[in-house]
């Protein structure tokens, strides 16, 4: 399935002009601070409207102005997994995993979507955090728990943002040959945020995306932005030792 | 010098305990004043009864619309961060500047019978001034700024992505708001209701101004108080102390309510993470 997210937009000083594509592989996205990628996952996920701008899914239209299309979040099949989890503290982890059929057009009865819900976390080696509460997990818990509940839906896009940057060394290697295995085996497309070369490399992403200021500074191969590096950043992300990758807080 | 240290030491409290006790001395007094037998007369004194039920009826139903039109009013204000929410925030903490008495000038311009709407009003043979209605529009009036920006602070603590998570999710924008938003925001909400409805209880001014001071109909305990106070005062302070105590019941959920559901979802406060609204980074 081919994917594609043109977006224009501008708020205050800040703009986004941003043009990106991929197919069932998963694609990164790099860049500074402010350069924009939470926006551009957030244009996505259908939480902010572009001024202009147009976003396919496959066969599907998600998003264009010139048309006057706007698919609401809730319909357009698209799971994302924030900067922090964005779990719900109020709710224990099966319920959270479960939320995605607890309203709206998938809704089930409790019963049917607690069960569903509980195979998937057993899916990701967390049946026993069922009955916990999100504030008392640790921060690789609170990852595979934000990653099954995005996957309950069966999302057709997977947005990850700095899936693994709030976790320590050890637990930031074990996750992230999970998380690459996870959407390898679904060859569910998926467009990765990440501060992380690593991550580049494991999760085996054909394209790179360097975001800086709202705009694309350059795109391709990492193989290719790594040997010809276009911005200072870009040099700096793939030239930096691997392992010494700071949280982006 | 260990004294003096000591004294270095306890400076803060010392310097705290002037105001403590400017607070604390006339409730005390207060409580001093009256023997159990004085509030057992007062209590049975003809102004006190309906003055309880009054005041009881109207804050409840002050508080039911505070709560039923303020909350969208509080989400709009949390979840729009322009210039025209700046203006709106500014209007709601108007009428917690202004003087209640002014407020009730201001309700008598509008519902008076040389008011806004009074032509009006009058044509449809409705009377608003000098009713209990009257009484339930100066609780409101007075009351609901403290409820309306308690909420909108507690809504802008939810993070922002947990609705958009909760979006992408299936949910329509109304889910969100009570899934998510709602069980997130509530302990910021009962503290606010919670004071807006202690408010509601000690509206004087504008009620008096704009009610009246009706036995039975627009004389609530802040009103009665008043006219007991003429006649009698051990039974204004037997009143008095009835006010007290339900003030105090209202503090109470006020203070624990909060905690208590922060702890049981393990978290320090019921919220999320700090507020995530406008143009993000990253």
């Amino acid at each position: 399935m081919r994917w594609s997210v043109y977006t224009r937009a501008s708020a205050g000083a800040f703009s986004l002009d941003v043009r990106v594509e991929g197919k069932a592989a998963p694609v990164v996205i790099i860049g500074p601070n402010g350069s924009g990628k939470t926006t551009l996952l957030r244009v996505i996920a259908g939480a902010y409207r572009p001024r202009y701008g147009r976003i396919r899914l496959g066969e599907r239209v998600l998003f264009d102005s010139e048309a006057g299309v706007s698919v609401a979040p809730e319909d357009r099949r698209v799971g994302y997994v924030p900067q922090g989890y964005g779990l719900f503290p109020h709710l224990t982890v099966l319920d959270n995993v479960a939320f995605g059929l607890a309203g709206g057009a998938r809704r089930k009865p409790g019963p049917e979507r607690r069960r569903i819900a509980a195979e998937l976390l057993t899916d990701v080696e967390c049946e026993h955090l069922a009955p916990r509460y999100p504030a008392t997990l640790s921060g690789g818990e609170k990852q595979r728990v934000a990653l099954a509940r995005a996957l309950l839906p069966v999302p057709e896009l997977l947005l990850l943002d700095e899936p693994l940057a709030a976790l320590d060394v050890a637990a930031r290697r074990g996750l992230r040959a999970y998380l690459a295995r996870h959407l390898a085996r679904r060859t569910r497309p998926a467009i990765v945020v990440t501060h992380d070369p690593s991550d580049v490399h494991a999760l085996g992403s054909p394209v790179v995306y360097a975001l800086e200021e709202g705009r694309v500074v350059q795109s391709g191969p990492p193989g290719d932005l790594a040997t010809d590096p276009a911005t200072a950043f870009v040099a700096e992300f793939f030239g930096a030792v691997t392992t010494e990758t700071r949280p982006d807080t | 010098m260990t004294g003096r240290r000591s004294l270095a030491a306890r400076a803060p409290f010392l310097a705290a305990v002037p105001m403590l006790l400017i607070l604390a001395v006339p409730l005390l007094a207060l409580a001093g004043a009256s023997s159990p037998g004085d509030i057992a007369a007062g209590a049975r004194h003809p102004l006190f009864g309906p003055a309880l039920w009054l005041s009881a009826r109207t804050t409840l139903v002050s508080l039911a619309v505070m709560v039923l039109a303020g909350t969208p009013l509080s989400w709009w204000m949390a979840s729009r961060r322009g210039r025209r929410s700046r203006i709106v925030e500014s209007l709601v903490d108007l009428p917690i500047v202004v003087p209640p008495a002014v407020m009730g000038i201001a309700l008598l311009e509008t519902f008076g019978r040389n008011g806004l709407f009074g032509p009006a009003l009058s044509s449809l043979g409705l009377q608003i001034p000098f009713t209990t209605t009257a009484v339930i529009a100066a609780q409101v009036v007075v009351s609901a700024p403290f409820y309306i920006q308690a909420s909108a602070t507690a809504f802008r603590r939810v993070d922002e992505d947990l609705l958009i998570v909760a979006r992408t999710l299936g949910h329509s924008p109304a889910g969100a708001f009570f899934r998510v938003a709602v069980p997130l925001a509530l302990p910021g909400m009962v503290a606010g209701a919670a004071l807006a409805w202690a408010r509601a209880l000690g509206e004087f001014g504008a009620t008096l101004l704009f009610a009246g001071n009706l036995p039975g109909t627009t004389q609530t305990m802040p009103l009665a108080i008043y006219t007991a106070l003429e006649s009698d005062a051990r039974v204004a302070v037997a009143l008095s102390l009835v006010l007290v105590g339900a003030s105090a019941l209202l503090l109470f959920p006020l203070r624990t309510l909060p905690a208590l559901i922060g702890r049981r979802f393990g978290t320090g406060n019921g919220a999320g993470a700090p507020p995530g609204r406008g143009l993000p980074e990253g």
